[in-house]
């Protein structure tokens, strides 16, 4: 079994360092805790727009900036908000705008700026259920959003997913290195759950290292003057503009992509699944396994990059994958891409902002592993998207290998 | 530089006196702007400002989308490309992360007064220290001459073939009136590129709202009625008499409201909105 | 091992406060714990609940679907709630409002506390969950009431509240506390 500081998301810190982390812990709400981090990452700036489930994260944001004298600004809307963050971030400022669903659809046009212009940003989503104003529910349904088609254009932005506050608070630090690094806007998407919901965390933190930009717009002085801009109107020029993102977006997929692998060694069967879905899953296999199914946790961390290399290989050596979803079946498709058919690959969701049990996972579970066994698959509650299908080659071993690619 | 003047015994050596140059920020580059367009006049106008005061240096700038996208080229300082109307956000940004910094918005009336309408009154609400310039010509030039909420009412547009409606199209807005009545405005005043004139008074009011920004006097705002001699069908000659004429008949020149240069007067203690002052009268 | 309970009842009588001292306290005792309310217009409509994980590693589901205990401070709460609790469950109720009403069923433990009545005799008679919590922590023993005892001084401190009034406060939360601890050690002797 794999601990959590396997995993690739531990920065390093010694056994003692983290058994100091434990001794250190208190109880912080979700929403409350990100903006903390985001404090103790060293954000400069905040603009947010109050909506559920999120609005603790504005109203902290609020408070603690004030008190930091750091900027803090409620925007007249979630356009206003994120464009505020594309002047500040074109500065060289580290910043930070969260929302949730809708609001985040309205971010969508600064976001293709942001990232057709090479300006760093972190933006938080708080996903609620949709589609529409939908409810404050808790949600994975924004996937497609996240990891496809936020905004217009040919770009790509790193999605993390965390599956517990005190992850979302390491994951934020790591979202401004990456932003910074990349020059990109980096998303961090958790349900509503996790926004609305207290864990025990860890406030000692790791501040990211400031670096100076040789970009940022600070006043033309001593210097030719510097422009932000993503706009090209001779094609071969926005070609070669849009070549320079693919380039860094391989780069990203090649030095970024997270994942947790989980109870995978002796597996025969696994559940993909990132989030509170992801926790869901760990109880129902912990169930599963006590009735003898061989079934692990494999959690992508960086929902784009996606980690489909590890997830391919995997697969290899799997008689079945069961994909859990807070959603009418996203992340299932890239699941598919990855395992190309090697093995069946069925999945179990709900929506609205309902969250599926451990005992209805265990049942989606019972169906797939009877339906290798050749058996009837008893009904399962929930959505459905199932669609087996058989590979007509057989599933066989290969090894397995952990960690951050 | 040494006159030598022919058929005198010694050379003359009076130093000519230079009393019209090109300001340095602005690039000698031509612009894509139509023939007879007004945007260059304001750019120069802008430019001369700049310079006077000593700012280059110190300015961050923001693009709009519509004709004036390309500033960046025309202008020599740092700048950044708002999306379409969000410049006074995107500057709002800049603005409190850099208290230092000069803080520029140049927008036109589709990118201020149409898609960005909210923030640009939010930013002025917020007495945002933020120069604006706001180059008013009644049209959505860079797509092809569509009808604008700063359109006069009869007047055609490719978008309005029969002539503005106000019945099925509305009224045109006068947007620098209104957020005149904000007591986070330090200043709004309305000018044009008309005339030679008229561009010394616009200057002058574009030089105020500058200074009222280095004076932490808070949001300030130039309307600058401007032509489109392709967009409006006519000759530039035209437009200038179409300019001086019905569109000025439609938005007052003047300053609409002045509170003041300094900190003090922010926020305005009156909350009043004070009669439109004509300086011309 | 994880164990999980649901406060339920109605807004203002202290319920995500109270699931909140036991969170805490069970992180004091150096546990793993989870704490989710019930969120959204849910929490406009009157009713209030939220449920605490307590475990000795990373808790997994914040979703379940069998509680191990379950505690009811009004007649709503105890429709939805009791069928949810696992068999061999314990059910705190609060007599006080729900008089003789019982779950009808006949595999979990029942604990009717008259809950405003012990309050009272803690010094505030709205303390009701706090007294709840007390009996959980009697019968169950997930956490050290040391640790409750800490949460509670430590949450009343974080109230803006004048000095004499927080000690006050504190006061009331600690005999709210014991008299549910007593209670529910009295009863589990029974």
């Amino acid at each position: 079994m794999k601990t959590e500081r396997e995993i690739g998301v531990g920065d390093g810190r010694t056994e003692a360092e983290l058994e100091a982390g434990r001794r250190s812990r208190v109880l912080m709400k979700g929403n409350e805790a990100i903006a903390e981090a985001a404090i103790q990452a060293g954000c400069d700036a905040y603009f947010g727009y109050p909506i559920t489930p999120q609005a603790e994260l504005l109203e902290w944001m609020a408070r603690r900036m004030l008190e930091l004298g750091r900027v803090f600004v409620q925007a007249e809307s979630e356009l206003g908000a994120i464009n505020m963050a594309l002047g500040a971030a074109a500065t060289g400022a580290r910043v930070m705008v969260s929302s949730s669903s809708p609001g985040i659809s309205l971010m969508a046009e600064a976001m293709s700026y942001m990232a057709g212009s090479g300006t760093p940003m972190v933006l938080v989503n708080i996903m609620r259920a949709g589609p529409g104003l939908g409810g404050i529910g808790p949600s994975q349904s924004d996937y497609f959003q996240a990891t496809k088609g936020h905004g217009h254009g040919d770009y790509r932005v790193p999605v993390l997913a965390p599956a517990s506050i005190g992850e979302a608070m390491e994951l934020l630090a790591s979202s401004f290195e990456m932003a910074e690094r990349y020059r990109t806007p980096v998303m961090l998407v958790a349900d509503g759950i996790l926004g609305q919901a207290m864990e025990p965390v860890d406030l000692r933190f790791r501040t990211p290292e400031r670096h100076a930009f040789d970009w940022a717009l600070t006043g033309a002085a001593g210097r030719p003057a510097r422009i932000i801009k993503s706009i090209d109107l001779d094609p071969e020029v926005l070609e070669k503009r849009n070549l320079d993102l693919q380039h860094k977006y391989r780069e990203i997929a090649r030095h970024e992509v997270r994942w947790e692998a989980w109870q995978l060694d002796d597996a025969e069967f696994a559940i993909v699944a990132y989030g509170t879905a992801a926790r869901v899953a760990r109880t129902a296999i912990t169930r599963a396994r006590e009735r003898g199914i061989k079934v692990g946790l494999f959690r992508p961390i960086t929902l784009w990059p996606f980690p489909e290399r590890e997830l391919a290989r995997l697969s290899r050596r799997l008689g079945g994958i069961l994909t859990v979803e807070l959603s009418s079946g996203q992340m299932v498709e890239d699941v598919r891409l990855a395992v190309e058919g090697r093995c069946p690959v069925a999945f179990h969701g709900r929506m609205g902002g309902l969250v599926p049990t451990p005992d209805e996972v265990l049942g989606a579970l019972k169906a797939l592993s009877g339906h290798h066994a050749h058996t009837p698959p008893p009904r399962v509650r929930g959505y459905e998207a199932t669609e087996l299908f058989e590979p007509d080659y057989p599933a066989h071993s290969g090894a397995r290998r952990g960690g951050r690619r | 530089m040494t006159l030598h003047t022919p058929g005198s015994a010694t050379p003359a050596t009076a130093a000519a006196r230079l009393i019209y140059h090109k300001p340095d920020v602005l690039l000698d580059r031509s612009t894509h702007y139509c023939p007879g367009c007004g945007h260059g006049i304001v750019h120069r106008l802008l430019a001369e400002v700049l310079t006077e005061l000593d700012l280059p240096a110190h300015t961050i700038a923001v693009a709009p989308v519509g004709c004036a996208v390309f500033a960046y080229d025309y202008l020599n300082v740092d700048f950044v490309e708002a999306p379409h109307g969000r410049a006074p956000a995107v500057a709002t940004g800049i603005r409190r992360v850099r208290p230092e910094a000069f803080v520029l918005t140049y927008q036109g009336d589709g990118d201020l007064a149409a898609i960005g309408t909210a923030e640009i009154v939010h930013a002025a609400a917020r007495g945002e220290r933020i120069t604006a310039i706001f180059v008013n010509n009644g049209i959505y030039g860079m797509t092809g001459g569509q009808m604008a909420p700063t359109t006069l009412l009869g007047q055609r547009t490719t978008s309005s073939p029969n002539g503005r409606d106000a019945a099925l199209m509305g009224y045109p807005i006068r947007i620098t009136e209104m957020l005149a009545q904000l007591p986070g405005v330090a200043y709004a005043a309305r000018g044009t590129v008309a005339d030679v004139p008229a561009i010394g008074r616009l200057k002058a009011m574009i030089k105020r709202a500058c200074q009222i920004q280095l004076n932490s006097g808070g949001f300030a705002i130039v309307e600058a009625l401007s032509n489109c001699p392709v967009g409006w069908g006519m000759t530039p000659l035209q437009s200038l008499e179409h300019l001086k004429g019905p569109v000025v008949d439609a938005y007052p020149l003047g300053v609409i409201v002045d509170r003041g240069l300094g900190a003090d007067t922010h926020p305005a203690a009156g909350t009043a909105c004070p009669a439109p002052s004509h300086p011309e009268a | 091992m994880e164990h999980s309970v649901v406060f339920s009842g109605f807004g203002g009588q202290g319920l995500l406060f109270t699931g909140q001292a036991l969170a805490r306290a069970a992180i004091k005792d150096g546990l793993e714990v989870f704490w989710i309310p019930s969120y959204g217009p849910e929490m406009r409509g009157g009713t209030a609940s939220c449920t605490v994980i307590v475990g000795d590693s990373p808790i997994g589901s914040p979703v379940v679907d069998r509680f191990d205990a379950a505690v009811v401070m009004n007649l709503p709460s105890l429709r939805k709630f009791a069928p949810r609790v696992a068999g061999d469950g314990l059910l705190v109720m609060n007599a006080s409002l729900l008089g003789d009403e019982t779950s009808g069923r006949s595999d979990v433990r029942e604990l009717h506390l008259a809950c405003t009545a012990l309050a009272a005799q803690g010094g505030d008679d709205k303390l009701v969950s706090v007294v709840a919590l007390g009996a959980l922590v009697a019968r169950l023993g997930w956490v050290t009431p040391e640790s409750v005892r800490a949460a509670l001084r430590e949450m009343a401190g974080h109230k803006r509240l004048a000095n004499e009034d927080r000690w006050r406060v504190v006061e009331a939360d600690l005999g709210a506390f014991a008299a549910g601890l007593d209670a529910g050690a009295i009863d589990a002797a029974t």
